[in-house]
């Protein structure tokens, strides 16, 4: 399935949950903080929420500023 | 003890100190350290897939330190508000935490937009934050702003970055007549001396970022405006001389030697 991960088109497995996504990209998920078709997914949900094709996806971090 | 209270935290440093535009984190940490901060701003950015391992931002942060995440770039509520949401994601456990809000109308002037910093203080309000906005220096938009129930007002003393200094202490009197919430100058200072002049005039804090992280040493330069901060607020507490145009003797004027 395709789905949009920060902006970017990319090839993924079919049914991916957020944490198999988060693993699949090599990101510790307790750093990130994940939204899907702009609607936060909670850490505690990472396990179980599914990813559909099409699906836009925000991966974000703290980083320096003002 | 003088102690600035922000949204059920309490701090007896009055300086809030940004993370961005330092040339690498061990010269932010010695930055943060010497100038005493107990809170910093951090914005929220999309994580690069390519850069693995690399050095988090938190891991140079002391461990009790406050964070503050801003929504810089925003241009719209909207964006201001999912900001925030992962900003609350990101910071696991904290229910009601501290957002700095800020939404810009144009990228050269980087001025902040009223209305819409306005539409996203009331929802995110009502969502539970405790916010404090970065607004113009609009007496009128910073009683809107705290009526909302902001926890702050953070006028500006001049565009981000400008260094210009404190450009209309005039207004910003107007906003701290009226404010009932801390009033804090976010964007403008350039010196120490921008510092102490805020500070005497009776805000409650300050956020520095660029004056401290683009000064040729930026370790001394945040230490200087730890002290001039400290100097400004003892100046206000102890309260100043009234302004007059003559001279005023400091030295008794009888029994001076030769007169009559």
């Amino acid at each position: 399935m395709q789905a949009t991960v920060n902006g970017e088109m990319m090839e993924l497995p079919d049914g991916l949950t957020v944490s198999a996504l988060l693993q699949h990209l090599g990101v510790r998920g307790d750093r990130v903080a994940v939204e899907r078709n702009g609607e936060v997914v909670k850490k505690a949900r990472h396990g179980e929420q599914r990813l559909a094709s099409g699906d836009v996806l925000e991966i974000v971090t703290f980083v320096g500023g003002g | 003890m003088d102690e600035l209270v922000l949204g059920g935290h309490r701090f007896t440093s009055r300086l809030v100190v940004g993370t961005g535009k330092y040339k690498d984190f061990a010269t932010m940490k010695a930055a943060l350290e010497a100038s005493g901060a107990q809170m910093v701003t951090v914005a929220v950015r999309r994580l690069d897939l390519q850069a693995k391992g690399e050095a988090s931002l938190l891991h140079w942060l002391p461990k009790d330190m406050v964070l503050l995440p801003n929504t810089a770039g925003c241009f719209t509520a909207e964006d201001a508000v999912r900001t925030c949401r992962l900003a609350r994601e990101l910071q696991l456990g904290g229910e009601n935490p501290l957002v700095k809000l800020e939404v810009l109308s144009d990228p050269k002037t980087l001025l902040p937009d009223a209305e819409e910093t306005i539409r996203a203080a009331k929802q995110l309000v009502a969502e539970g934050f405790r916010v404090l906005p970065y607004i113009n220096d609009d007496p009128i938009a910073a009683k809107k702003l705290e009526d909302a129930g902001c926890v702050a007002v953070m006028p500006l003393g001049a565009p981000i970055g400008s260094g210009l200094g404190l450009r209309n202490p005039y207004s910003l009197q107007m906003i701290l007549d009226q404010a009932k919430v801390p009033v804090i100058v976010d964007a403008g200072v350039g010196t120490a001396s921008d510092c102490a002049l805020c500070m005497e005039l009776g805000v409650s804090g300050l956020l520095i970022n660029t004056a401290i992280a683009g000064a040729k040493d930026p370790v001394t330069m945040a230490r200087a405006m730890k002290l001039a901060t400290e100097a400004g607020r003892l100046a206000y507490l102890a309260g100043r001389i009234p302004k007059k145009l003559y001279g005023s003797a400091s030295s008794p004027l009888a029994g001076v030697i030769g007169t009559a």
